[in-house]
């Protein structure tokens, strides 16, 4: 718990030492953020712990609805956000599962609520730890999916996640690694109260509920105009890389950072480029400069929008690689990796098509360290095609 | 006596697509001339979400949010915080669920709204089983009723969930039952409500002809036999104190003769008659015991 004297007067030039999940409660605190509901799930709690004391502390002034339930969460964060004010929850896998109908429906109904999900294992067996499948496999609810390498990253990804929600009328999931991220301390810099305003102003809703006007929302909607409203959804997603480009210019302008959809980062020209989303990123980076300081033709690609996909990007990012590899630390049963499953898609219309290396690593926290990496960037050298659609690492005989 | 001055505002519109002989038509205008026009009223999916008609068309000339089925509690939360800052702390908010979204899908998020008291009324229009899809049983449904998933040969095997004592339990500040055919009663227990703050609910029993089996011009009969038979007898909790209407003090009728008229019970030979009796008989002590505490 933080004491009076540790929170965060924002602004100063020394940077606090937090967790992701800490980073997350002052991006919220910053964001104005008017209603939050949530219900607490390991490894989501010190967030929502956070949060609490915070608003009691009047540091954050919204409204905590203590739901009984994560899908109680959702709806009350809907109604909240349909009642014309900036919503927020968090979660984790199978609070998330537990949401999922309800995400279908803040999409459907245009709302720019933000959710952070601290990405975790699905049971059974019950699994606390880092894992990417709860949030990718709730990839199709038409939420925009943003990951996070950093803490920092975490807290500015926030806020700039209710820029683009509102921008665009469209929900926003800010994702970040159980434990890895959520439970650890980085150095992280929180910027100023005036410096957020600057950046995010308040929310202006364009149909908040007024007792005066008697209109209905979400009512049924036959096979006569479904179909146009959810061509507006489509299209508002392939407006959304160009909308958060530019929240992220304007970020970088204010804030003196940023982040790209998609980074390529180390060698110019790869043979193997390893494709990664989420912590597992940084591991990588360290990874690819150690390899190619031995001469190796290794470089990089780190997806941070994985909704809406990113596919101009992507292959921008893919350009002059002779091979992909990529580590999904979450899987579709009957498929694979989630990421390679997309990157192929995505990839499928260019002539020349990179063979892509499908790795799944590190589901339900198994660690993914250096060495497995490297293990997957060495087999991707050494073959000229994988050896099937799914490669595991670290699988015990 | 003196009468009841009802409100002659009319917030249902026409065209809508109710059944004849609706029992939540009815309902739902005499609801919303209590309720008043400064209204915003979640509807969870129930046969009110489509009664109102389809997109771009709402007969209701209030704010209404439709919402999903499980979320009448918990959509009325976020509602009722956003209205309040944003100003509207006089508007009132209430919710318009029906017995699934209230005592099945919809119990949870109910029971986590009233135990934390949460400022609305609502409203459980109660049709005894899940109408909207085509008359499936729900925990509402009365003892040996016929549904489409109770039938005839085997049908509904448990008693009615008593949702005015679970609601009672949440020591919320009220708790009333009404229905159609005693319209003052119901006017004038939703304008007590209004009055109040926290979590309000009525317990609202509206007769259904596809879904009870009976002729449209019988809803309001059914719905007074049902009170006068003390299968639903009127009362009010109002913080721990129990009120019953002097209508349901009166000797009740038979309840033979308020079975007898549905086709849902048309099935039942005289020694489940007599069960079913006996079972309204011991409910009806069950409430007075409570009412005495």
């Amino acid at each position: 718990m933080s004491e009076e004297s540790d929170l965060p007067q924002g602004g100063s030039k020394m940077k606090r030492i937090i967790t992701g999940n800490q980073a997350v409660a002052y991006g919220v605190m910053l964001s104005h953020v008017e209603l939050i509901s949530a219900y607490p799930i390991t490894p989501q709690t010190t967030i929502v712990e956070e949060l609490s004391e915070l608003c009691a502390r009047g540091r954050v002034k919204a409204q905590f609805l203590k739901v009984e339930s994560e899908h109680s969460a959702m709806a009350a964060c809907i109604g909240a956000s349909t009642g014309g004010v900036r919503a927020f929850t968090a979660t984790s896998s199978h609070g998330l599962a537990y949401m999922h109908e309800m995400l279908h429906w803040a999409s459907g109904a245009r709302l720019p609520i933000v959710l952070v999900n601290v990405n975790r294992a699905l049971g059974p067996g019950w699994n606390i730890w880092n894992d990417q499948s709860d949030s990718l496999s709730q990839r199709d609810t038409g939420w925009i999916q943003l990951y996070c390498e950093r803490n920092q990253e975490v807290l500015d990804t926030v806020l700039q996640a209710y820029r683009i929600a509102e921008s665009i009328s469209l929900p926003v999931m800010v994702v970040l690694d159980a434990f890895v991220l959520s439970h650890t301390s980085e150095a992280v810099d929180i910027p100023s109260e005036e410096k957020v305003d600057g950046f995010l102003p308040p929310f202006a809703p364009k149909y908040p509920v007024d007792p005066m006007k008697p209109v209905s929302y979400s009512g049924i909607t036959t096979p006569e105009y479904y179909l146009e409203f959810r061509y507006k959804i489509q299209k508002a997603m392939e407006e959304v890389p160009e909308v958060a480009r530019d929240v992220d210019h304007q970020f970088r302008s204010r804030f003196g950072r940023g982040y790209d959809l998609v980074e390529r980062y180390g060698k110019d020209e790869g043979e193997v480029l390893l494709v990664t989303s989420g912590a597992l990123t940084g591991t990588a980076r360290t990874v690819i400069q150690k390899m190619a300081e031995k001469g190796h033709k290794v470089g990089g690609v780190k997806v941070k929008m994985v909704r809406p996909f990113p596919s101009k990007e992507i292959g921008q990012a893919l350009q002059g690689a002779e091979k992909v590899a990529v580590i999904d630390r979450n899987i579709s049963f009957g498929v694979g990796g989630i990421l390679a499953q997309e990157l192929r898609a995505g990839l499928y219309h260019r002539e020349k098509k990179p063979p892509v290396f499908g790795f799944v690593a590190g589901l339900g926290g198994r660690d993914i360290t250096p060495d497995v990496i490297e293990e997957a960037i060495q087999y991707t050298l050494d073959h000229s095609r994988p050896d099937g659609d799914i490669l595991w690492l670290g699988l015990k005989k | 006596m003196k009468k009841m001055e009802i409100p002659s505002s009319e917030n249902l519109g026409r065209g809508h697509l109710a059944c004849a002989g609706c029992g939540a038509a009815v309902a739902m205008r005499l609801a919303l001339k209590a309720l008043g026009e400064k209204t915003v009223l979640i509807i969870p999916a129930s046969c009110w979400s489509i009664i109102p008609g389809p997109w771009p068309y709402s007969s209701l000339r209030i704010p209404v949010i439709h919402a999903g089925f499980v979320t009448g509690g918990a959509t009325a939360s976020g509602i009722r915080a956003a209205l309040d800052i944003r100003g509207h702390e006089n508007a009132l908010v209430a919710v318009w669920a029906g017995d699934g979204g209230t005592f099945d899908i919809g119990l949870q998020s109910l029971s986590g709204a009233a135990e934390r008291n949460e400022d609305f009324i609502y409203i459980c229009n109660d049709n005894e089983a899940y109408m909207n899809t085509g008359t499936q049983r729900s925990s509402a449904t009365p003892y040996l009723a016929w549904t489409t998933t109770t039938p005839a040969h085997h049908p509904k095997e448990n008693p009615k969930k008593d949702i005015m004592a679970i609601m009672a339990d949440h020591h919320i500040p009220y708790a009333a039952t009404a229905t159609i055919s005693y319209p003052e009663d119901l006017i004038r227990k939703i304008e007590k409500a209004k009055e109040m703050k926290g979590t309000r609910f009525v317990h609202l029993l509206s007769p259904c002809p596809p879904g009870w089996r009976i002729p449209s011009e019988m809803s309001v009969k059914l719905s007074r036999l049902a009170v006068r038979s003390r299968v639903f007898p009127l009362y009010e909790i109002e913080d721990r104190k129990y009120t019953i209407q002097e209508e349901s003090l009166k000797e009740g009728v038979p309840v033979e003769q308020y079975l007898r008229l549905q086709g849902r019970f048309s099935h039942l030979k005289s020694h489940e008659i007599e069960r079913f009796q006996k079972m309204v008989d011991e409910q009806w002590e069950r409430l007075l015991k409570r009412a005495r505490c």
